[in-house]
């Protein structure tokens, strides 16, 4: 049985788009990616999936019941991590996750303590006093504490440091374990071809491609610069060179292939500068829909 | 239940402050009484003092001062704009708070129907004003005692004035609460409730002096106002049903509206 299913999901504001035409299917124990550019709708299908808006057109069901009639119901077994997160300002963090945990019908205190814990999140503090990366903390105990069967996850990594970044990837590959559907939705490439086995792509309101992440790891594109004096006659067409631009003695090109191959042709090329870098989601999108 | 305890909780200091704020004013002007009813000739000559237009205004100039019911009468008009304004607050507040401190993405996630979410925030502010009325009734009928000096009174007449009071505020809670639904965003509360119970006084006050007929029926401060409750002794039928008419199309719309409404994002 699928997890999520939307058909047709469309929402306009007035007269302003925000998705069309979604349709997608997110099964049982799937890590789902859900990318593009900001402002591409990413936010609006969640809003949609959570009930927070109404679609204009179409429907989702989630555990096989209709988001809209049965959405309380539905969220029981939903967490959701925002991007922004804001709580009452004058709460504590133990009385914020407590009230949020009386929603529930089961016991959240255990799992509460534990995921703090992890996190190194403190419980007295109040809301009004912590950074934004705290705050991102208590979204993340907030989400999970209910052990959730579906959870999703909007840019979840926005203000966290890499050290918390790793620590909340590997909370959510043991939820996952423990056999939650994930539903991460990001514009960043790399951190979802880490986690997710098959990604959606979504760009000015639609879905341009579903796709396995075996197939989008295949086309694993480094984005090269170097500069050397001897030009683009350096790298003549060579097997995986793409978008070769040039620019005084500045060079850059899309690679994709083997990194040894690369490496070797750079060091030939008598480089005095030399940066590899992953290329923005933008970036792809033009390369692949040229 | 747990939303419901969490809105009221967040109210108790306001009622606190409205309700001893407004017992502070009965007794600010309760503690003059004795000298106004001591020296009637004196009283009477200060009131012919006044232009009849602005004692129309207040809807005092058929009102007698010298006695206890209408010298409350007067008392009790400044204690309606306190009131108006703290009902107002609510209603303006109750469901545009979540909105303004962007905490709406957090509550409307959890697994709640909306139905149950405007419900206890109605519950609440509905609570936080029936305590208010539960300080205020008896706090305002130990003041009236306390000053009356050698006076005596209708206590009868004083109870129905105050027993208008609730209901005068409800028809502030519920106007305010659907105004919130329909103008976009509620920025400051405090300006929204100021200007709307300002509003509603005006139009009573042209009604006094120059009788604008019908319009003047849809201010609780003429359905409940307190100098014409004291001169014929009750309240104005068509008056009470007109504002608990107002109560009832101004909730089933906010609820109508509240149940389809899109939450606004953050950004």
């Amino acid at each position: 049985m699928s997890v999520i299913k939307t058909n047709g999901l469309t929402k306009y504001y007035g007269k302003n788009l925000g998705i069309k035409d979604i349709t997608l299917e997110v099964g049982e124990g799937e890590i789902f990616g859900f990318i593009g550019p900001n402002g591409a709708g990413k936010s609006t299908t969640i809003r949609l999936l959570l009930a927070l808006i109404y679609p204009t057109e179409g429907s989702a069901l989630i555990f096989g019941k209709d988001c809209y009639k049965h959405g309380h119901e539905i969220r029981q077994n939903i967490g959701y991590l925002p991007s922004e997160v804001f709580y009452y300002e004058k709460m504590k963090v133990g009385e914020l996750l407590r009230y949020s945990a009386s929603f529930y019908n089961k016991d959240c205190i255990a799992r509460m303590h534990e995921l703090s814990e992890i996190m190194e999140l403190d419980l007295g503090r109040k809301i009004d006093e912590l950074s934004f990366g705290n705050k991102k903390k208590v979204g993340i105990v907030q989400g999970l504490m209910h052990q959730p069967s579906l959870i999703i996850l909007d840019e979840p990594t926005s203000g966290l440091d890499p050290l918390m970044q790793q620590k909340f990837f590997s909370l959510i590959s043991d939820e996952n374990k423990r056999g939650a559907t994930i539903f991460f939705s990001s514009h960043i490439l790399s951190e979802v071809q880490k986690l997710c086995s098959r990604v959606a792509i979504i760009r000015e309101g639609s879905i341009i491609k579903t796709e396995d992440i075996k197939t989008l790891r295949k086309t694993n594109y480094k984005k090269v610069f170097v500069r050397t004096k001897k030009g683009i006659s350096a790298f003549p067409e060579n097997k995986g060179v793409s978008n070769i631009k040039e620019n005084d003695s500045q060079v850059t090109f899309f690679y994709s292939g083997d990194i040894l191959k690369l490496l070797s042709a750079l060091s030939l090329a008598d480089p005095e500068d030399v940066l590899i870098e992953e290329p923005t989601l933008e970036e792809i999108f033009m390369h692949y829909y040229q | 239940m747990n939303i419901f305890r969490q809105e009221l909780k967040s109210l108790i200091r306001s009622i606190l402050i409205w309700s001893s704020s407004m017992l502070v004013v009965i007794a600010a002007f309760m503690a003059v009484f004795p000298n106004f009813a001591g020296d009637a000739e004196a009283l009477k000559m200060m009131m012919e003092n006044y232009p009849k237009e602005l004692l129309d205004a207040f809807g005092m100039s058929n009102v007698d001062l010298a006695t206890v019911a209408g010298y409350f009468s007067m008392t009790f008009l400044f204690v309606q704009l306190c009131a108006a304004v703290q009902a107002s607050n609510y209603g303006f507040a109750a469901l545009s708070a979540e909105d303004r401190e962007r905490t709406a993405d957090f509550l409307f996630t959890r697994p709640v129907k909306r139905t149950r979410i405007f419900t206890a925030k109605i519950l609440a502010a509905v609570c936080a004003i029936v305590i208010t009325n539960l300080i205020l009734l008896p706090g305002s009928i130990l003041l009236i005692d306390l000053f009356k000096g050698d006076k005596s009174y209708d206590k009868t007449i004083i109870y129905i004035i105050l027993a208008g009071m609730p209901v005068f505020q409800l028809v502030f809670l519920f106007a305010g609460l659907l105004i919130s639904l329909l103008v976009k965003k509620v920025r400051s509360v405090l300006s929204y409730s100021i200007g709307f119970t300002f509003f509603m006084y005006i139009i009573s006050v042209f009604e006094n002096i120059r009788g604008i007929g019908a319009v003047s029926y849809i201010t609780p401060f003429k359905q409940f106002e307190p100098g014409t409750i004291v001169l014929t002794g009750g309240f104005d039928p068509v008056m009470i049903i007109t504002g608990i008419l107002m109560i009832l199309i101004s909730i089933t719309a906010a609820y109508v509206m509240y149940i389809k409404r899109d939450i606004p994002s953050i950004n």
